[in-house]
């Protein structure tokens, strides 16, 4: 804090001209470190890898395993994109590993008991989410009662509901067709070379919005990276896509939850950054009286972030039970812990107002290729959980540490 | 005879910045040093240095304490030797009693178990050198600022201070607590305690000090003694920005319209005891290019109409019309007051204006997000077109709009959130407090915006507890106490022996 003192103290009122040259320096002094918080993430996660690929003799990246490692972390990517959302208006989701956990008996009761047609059920096991999801937002924004607390008992009340549910029982098997969300691949249309395509017009179409953005930012003067810059994240990128595609399609191609996955991270992504709402609940976690007395509807906006959470963890459930093929009174426990590291991981602020898609992607991904990495090992859980508590714990300081740095 | 404190050759650089080039400070034996100068002079800096929050090192240049060379690693270190500095914001625990507060860090114990006769009994002989009529068991939290500020006054006097510092203390008081303060001060001089007093309120010093000493952008510009009389304000101001203010209030010629706002019959009640009324059947109109001021002391209700008004963002059981060109208007919930054409500038920027982790560009358009957007989606090149048009209309220092706003000084900060709601293109402007903490250089720039909001036909209703500052600019001022309005002047006739009187006689009328 002493440095923001300093900055202000050199505003005399005449010199305009000095303070003007100060802050561009700034500006250059900032800039490389802001990146470098961007791309410190991206490095560690290529770290990570680097040292499981290499630990496991390979195993990681071979199509199979790559393909479970994709699917195994699908349920945690999806509810980290309504947990950041939570964490960023300043609140927490303690309840999504047990909503997991209900949703998904319930989608078995529902299919295989009572013979709903999947889709149908589908939608109700979404709206069930939803309408859990916002009734603990509506404790939380509008009774102000804190999320902690409110997510805290619904935690052990959906936990409590899906034994209820199964009555000690495991149901299955799921229809064909609902496991296909879990466990379906994308129909090769073109044989081997299929994921290849998909991944060559997904490449397009990134360059091509980075391409745009960058204009933009020129047009505007607003800082934009250098050419050779521009270049070379974006070759990166599409070697890497390319690659992993390739890899992919040895095996049986691209499963459709990464589809999911990809379609609900560009609608988050885009929705974080462009919209009014997303704006709007970055305002509310930074300064939710300021929010409030600029028109924002605070309580509102609050308790749509919950309803939101509550259909993706719906969402999650029915992921995690179509791949199992099977539902039990355990599925989703600790599973909000894994959530909530990989936003913490991923840079979003404990105090509200900070945190990208970008970076919670990353986030789960750290946690994802962990998990899958030390289980390849023999590592047991018990230090699985070590680890991770202490990769989490790192992640946060060093992001406490770049930002006291900053200031 | 020898100074308590010798301060010489002071400088502090920090990465790329030098905060303090040279300073030269000296505090005799009880006596008052007044320390002032703009916001950014390097008055908080020069403190931090002399209480060891700077310790011994990291600056250059020799403090001398009462006769030994001053080298504080900490504020222990200094607080050691009755040393102690109450800074602006207080730094008391709201949930701790005045007691626990008073000796926090520095209980009375044996063995770690507190004793709590001596707590209370060296309390309340503390409390009483103050005037604190306080029980030392109640919380801090239950106290009025004023009242606050002695607290932390008996916490200074329990470590046995030789030397005050008090960081404008008076910024958040009432004229009556103010005033208070100010004979305290007067009356420890008197028991051989010396002062440092930073104020941006020149009245004051003029009253209290034995010397002030000047400070403009990190050096020390002189040292005037105010024993033999003959310093003014203009002096002091003189010297504080180098340059003469001719004149403190830009000139404007009005150019006034018809009726732009009515309200009528404006009650208001407490938002916890709802039988309490807060502000009574207050009626007011505003016209077009008008600037109307509402004086009153700190209390009276001047906030709470405003943000009543403003969406009921204050109080409960509000009643009352408010017409904007003669229509009736819905302001019932903040953005249908934005919508009704309403806008409020908060007293408090910084909780309450501005979301100070985010840029200026995001706090500009804010209040005004379909502005720049379309379907919902934001349009980044038109949200940084606009947000660099108000940079520059309103003459904001910064390297850009993607500064955060935490980084600016105080006016700038300020014309953040003027431009956030000029923006959603407002009839009328409610400014609350607008220059609170400003410096005198910035605050003739925010006077300068305010007259052309006026002239751009704009209504402008300002409170402000600074009646120069009401009589400089408005058409017309409202006096409010009490939860009423209890007198009307034009600028002919408002002054602020006519304002106090209305004050005063109006003093009791709600029994």
């Amino acid at each position: 804090m002493t440095d923001v003192t300093v900055s202000k103290s050199m505003s005399p009122g005449s010199d305009v001209v000095p303070r003007a040259a100060r802050g561009a320096g700034a500006r250059r002094g900032r800039l490389p470190m802001a990146q470098l918080r961007a791309y410190g993430l991206i490095v560690a996660l290529a770290v990570i890898t680097l040292f499981f690929e290499v630990a496991t003799g390979g195993v990681l990246f071979q199509p199979l395993n790559l393909t479970n490692l994709i699917l195994q972390n699908s349920y945690v990517v999806v509810m980290a994109l309504g947990m950041l959302l939570v964490i960023v208006a300043g609140h927490i989701d303690l309840s999504i590993g047990s909503v997991v956990g209900f949703v998904g008996a319930l989608a078995a009761l529902l299919m295989v008991r009572f013979h709903v047609d999947p889709f149908s059920a589908a939608l109700l096991c979404l709206a069930v989410g939803a309408v859990i999801g916002g009734l603990q937002g509506y404790f939380v924004a509008y009774l102000a009662i804190p999320s902690f607390i409110v997510t805290l008992a619904g935690m052990m009340v959906f936990r409590g509901l899906t034994q209820v549910l199964l009555q000690g029982t495991s149901i299955g098997p799921f229809p064909e067709v609902f496991q296909l969300l879990a466990k379906g691949f994308m129909v090769n249309v073109a044989g081997p070379w299929t994921s290849v395509l998909f991944a060559l017009a997904l490449v397009a179409t990134l360059i091509g919005l980075s391409w745009r953005r960058r204009q933009a930012r020129l047009r505007n003067g607003s800082p934009a990276d250098s050419t050779a810059a521009f270049i070379g994240r974006n070759g990166v990128t599409a070697i890497l896509i390319l690659a992993f595609a390739w890899q992919m399609s040895a095996y049986r191609g691209l499963p459709n939850v990464l589809l999911v996955l990809l379609a609900l991270v560009a609608l988050y992504g885009f929705v974080t950054a462009r919209t009014t709402i997303g704006r709007r609940i970055y305002a509310l976690g930074g300064n939710i009286k300021a929010a409030r007395l600029s028109g924002i509807k605070t309580e509102r906006l609050a308790f749509l972030t919950f309803a939101n959470m509550g259909a993706l963890a719906g969402l999650a459930g029915m992921i995690f039970v179509a791949r199992l093929n099977t539902a039990n009174s355990k599925a989703g426990v600790g599973l909000e812990l894994d959530v909530i590291a990989a936003c913490f991981i991923g840079g979003a602020s404990a105090a509200g107002g900070i945190g990208r898609v970008s970076g919670v992607v990353i986030g789960a991904f750290i946690i994802g290729i962990m998990n899958n990495g030390m289980s390849i090992l023999g590592i047991g859980v018990d230090w699985q959980q070590v680890i991770k508590g202490v990769v989490l714990l790192a992640a946060v300081c060093l992001d406490v540490h770049n930002k006291n740095n900053r200031l | 005879m020898q100074p308590v404190l010798e301060m010489r050759g002071i400088s502090k650089t920090f990465p790329g910045v030098k905060a303090l080039d040279d300073v030269n400070l000296t505090v005799e034996p009880a006596e008052i040093l007044a320390l002032v100068g703009e916001n950014g002079a390097g008055k908080s800096t020069l403190m931090k240095v002399l209480s060891g929050v700077y310790p011994h090192g990291s600056y250059t240049g020799d403090i001398t304490y009462e006769g030994q060379p001053g080298r504080f690693r900490d504020i222990t270190d200094s607080e050691r030797l009755g040393i102690v500095i109450i800074h602006q914001e207080l730094a008391l625990v709201p949930y701790l009693s005045i007691a626990e507060n008073i000796f926090l860090g520095n209980e009375p114990a044996r063995f770690g178990i507190i004793d709590e006769d001596r707590v209370h009994a060296r309390a309340r002989a503390l409390m009483a050198m103050v005037g604190l009529d306080e029980n030392p068991d109640t919380l801090v939290t239950h106290l009025g600022v004023g009242k606050q500020q002695l607290v932390e006054i008996v916490k200074a006097l329990s470590k046995e201070v030789k030397l005050l510092i008090l960081d404008e203390p008076t910024a958040s008081l009432s004229e009556t607590d103010s005033e208070a303060l100010l004979q305290l001060l007067l009356r420890f001089k008197a028991r051989g305690i010396a002062s440092i007093l930073i104020s941006h309120k020149l009245n004051e010093i003029a009253k209290v000090a034995d010397r002030i000493t000047v400070l403009r952008d990190g050096t020390t510009i002189e040292t005037l003694d105010c024993r033999g009389g003959g310093i003014d304000e203009d002096r002091i101001i003189r010297a504080m920005v180098g340059r003469t203010l001719a004149n403190r209030y830009p000139v404007r010629a009005p150019r006034i319209g018809d009726v732009l706002m009515e309200v009528r019959d404006w009650t208001v009640h407490h938002p916890v005891h709802a039988d309490r009324a807060v502000v009574r059947e207050v009626g007011l109109s505003l016209r077009r290019g008008e600037i109307v001021g509402i004086a009153g002391l700190m209390g009276s209700g001047r906030t709470e109409f405003a943000m009543s008004l403003f969406g009921r963002s204050y109080g409960q059981r509000i009643s009352g019309t408010v017409r904007i060109d003669g229509a009736a208007v819905d302001v019932s919930t903040i953005d249908r007051a934005i919508a009704a054409g309403l806008a409020y500038v908060t007293e408090d920027r910084k909780q309450l204006g501005l979301v100070l982790g985010e840029d200026i560009a995001r706090n500009t358009t804010l209040a005004n997000l379909p502005g720049i957007s379309t379907a919902a989606v934001i349009d980044a090149v038109a949200e940084h077109r606009v947000a660099a048009g108000y940079r520059t209309k309103m003459r904001i220092r910064s390297f850009g709009v993607t500064q955060q706003t935490v980084n600016l000084s105080g006016g700038n900060q300020q014309k953040v959130v003027l431009s956030k709601w000029l923006f959603t293109q407002p009839k009328v402007l409610i400014l609350d407090e607008p220059t609170r903490g400003i410096d005198v250089g910035a605050k003739y720039e925010i006077y300068s915006i305010i007259n052309e909001l006026a002239e751009d036909g704009r209504g402008v209703l300002m409170i402000s507890s600074e009646m120069p500052e009401l009589l400089g600019l408005c058409d017309r001022i409202y006096v409010m106490n009490e939860g009423r309005f209890v007198g009307e002047f034009d600028r002919a006739e408002a002054s602020q022996e006519a304002i106090m009187r209305a004050i005063m006689r109006s003093k009791g009328l709600n029994g």
